[in-house]
């Protein structure tokens, strides 16, 4: 057989276990790095009971949910009832396929670019499983047959159709900066030039928000709305299907953390890098350009904590009023703009 | 007529918002380093004032003579009817000296799921035998547990130095009269 396609198959293997692997130990932990800062705002201790500060709590919580009754409520559809919890997390991971995690390596003499997937579409594809993450939700709220799901799922299937446009618009300054809709291709731009945060502010801006409303959090967490909805779509959910749209929302914070980090915040480059001193560096550059694109992501992931108890939740109409009358023209502007800037 | 409230237009930095949301975010920032409040409640305690109305307990004098002479006061005036006592006889056969006295509790409860923590049986008591203790832990597995009886309660009292003693002026020669 042919070595090649051999190599390519273990290291293809070896990236999606990588990647996936940390991005659900992080969606595993987020909720208590959620909990701490929380505590921490609020001048309170947070979780500390269950191992040294509280770090085995996730661990207890998943072991919790797992032995916890499954119930299923006579009143749903049962296809979609079972069906939704695992369109909450799949589109989310399939998203990780595209986002590039490092400087390439070297491993046996090949040379091995640190993404899944490196489609020319790259982008394209992201916005296309992240629309599909809308089902999940929506799915739910009908599925679960009663008023405060469907209430839930409603409003989520508005609101994150709404902020799609958005999120698209936002970017496409970065495509017409780069002139490729590859990742690997945006980030290699800003290693050798300028973050995009610097020369897209308003783009940057208008993701950030977009981004809050895609994977709903706080400002934007109508669909699950504790103080109105019960629990929104995930309110006739219990035991482990419960967990599955907790990863899920916690897998699409780190996916679109990761995203800032690739479009904005240049990826795993350091201020005072640049692509040839990540290749003098050899696989060690590339270890280090990993942890990098970690730690931007991990600070967005606290950015994103850090809002969510800062600022109160929108009323829906503001929501589509901020969505539809101050994003989408902002976003149409900052093509316009950006397209002037560009004249050749 | 109704009053008219003025809104003042916003500028726009005010109507971006953004400002705002800054300004929000760094007062949470900055409340991230203050130092907690809370208690670790089981390892930490709270700290209890010497008047602070707590489980109610039978005490014993510094002699481990029991105060309370079933006179019923407290039951009498007990608001919510968590006291019922049986009263006795004095004990005889005791190193002490009932000789003064002539009746003693033979049974004492306090129901704690009925008392309301108003402190009048220890305002009413003439013998200085009940007070609102310090202890505020009250836990159970069953209601039966949390109808203190007479020995929970002396648990709870304990004994209390330098309450007055009726009984010693005979032994003055003063007389029981006298007071």
């Amino acid at each position: 057989m042919n070595t090649d396609l051999i190599f390519g198959i273990v290291a293809n293997l070896a990236k999606i276990i990588i990647l996936t692997h940390t991005v659900l130990i992080l969606a595993m932990y987020m909720p208590w790095v959620e909990r701490k800062v929380s505590a921490w705002i609020q001048d309170r201790v947070g979780p500390n009971r269950v191992g040294y500060a509280g770090l085995l709590q996730p661990i207890a919580d998943t072991f919790k949910f797992i032995f916890k009754e499954d119930v299923v409520p006579g009143h749903v559809d049962k296809v979609l009832y079972v069906l939704s919890p695992c369109l909450a997390v799949i589109p989310s991971l399939f998203i990780l396929a595209v986002i590039p995690f490092g400087p390439s390596v070297e491993v046996m003499g090949r040379t091995v670019d640190l993404v899944i997937a490196d489609l020319g579409v790259g982008i394209l594809f992201v916005f296309a499983f992240s629309s599909l993450a809308v089902y999940g939700i929506t799915f739910a709220g009908w599925a679960s047959n009663s008023k405060y799901p469907l209430l839930g799922g409603v409003r989520s299937s508005a609101q994150m159709i709404s902020y799609e446009i958005c999120l698209g618009l936002s970017v496409v300054g970065i495509f017409m900066g780069a002139e490729s809709l590859r990742l690997l291709d945006v980030v290699n731009q800003q290693i050798d030039g300028t973050w995009n945060i610097f020369t897209q502010p308003i783009g940057f801006l208008v993701f950030v928000i977009a981004a809050f409303a895609e994977t709903n959090r706080l400002p934007f967490d109508l669909p699950e709305a504790e103080t109105e909805l019960v629990a929104g779509y995930h309110t006739e959910y219990s035991s482990i299907k419960f967990t599955m749209f907790f990863a899920g929302e916690y897998a699409a914070m780190f996916v679109f953390a990761a995203l800032v980090t690739v479009l904005f915040l240049g990826g795993w480059d350091l201020p005072f890098m640049d692509s040839g001193t990540f290749a003098a560096m050899g696989n060690w550059g590339a270890l280090l350009g990993f942890g990098v694109f970690l730690f931007k992501s991990f600070l967005f992931l606290l950015f994103y904590v850090w809002v969510r108890f800062t600022l109160p939740r929108f009323r829906f109409d503001q929501l589509m009023h901020l969505g539809w009358k101050v994003l989408l023209p902002l976003g149409l502007a900052n093509i316009l703009i950006t397209g002037l800037f560009n004249l050749p | 007529m109704a009053k008219v409230v003025e809104r003042r237009k916003l500028n726009f930095w005010e109507e971006l918002y953004l400002p705002a949301i800054a300004e929000g975010l760094g007062r949470t920032f900055k409340q991230m380093f203050k130092p907690e409040i809370t208690l670790q409640y089981p390892e930490q305690r709270p700290v209890i004032e010497d008047d602070y109305r707590g489980a109610p307990g039978l005490v014993k004098d510094e002699e481990g003579r029991e105060k309370c002479v079933s006179c019923q006061l407290c039951e009498y005036i007990c608001p919510p009817k968590a006291i019922v006592i049986v009263p006795g006889e004095a004990p005889e056969d005791t190193a002490y000296d009932y000789s003064n006295i002539e009746k003693a509790p033979k049974e004492f409860y306090i129901d704690m799921l009925r008392c309301i923590y108003c402190g009048y049986c220890e305002e009413i008591c003439p013998e200085q035998a009940i007070f609102m203790t310090r202890e505020y832990e009250l836990n159970a597995a069953t209601r039966q547990e949390l109808v203190h009886d007479k020995p929970r309660l002396y648990e709870i009292g304990g004994t209390r130095p330098g309450l007055i003693k009726k009984w010693k002026h005979k032994d003055d020669g003063r007389g029981a009269e006298d007071h």
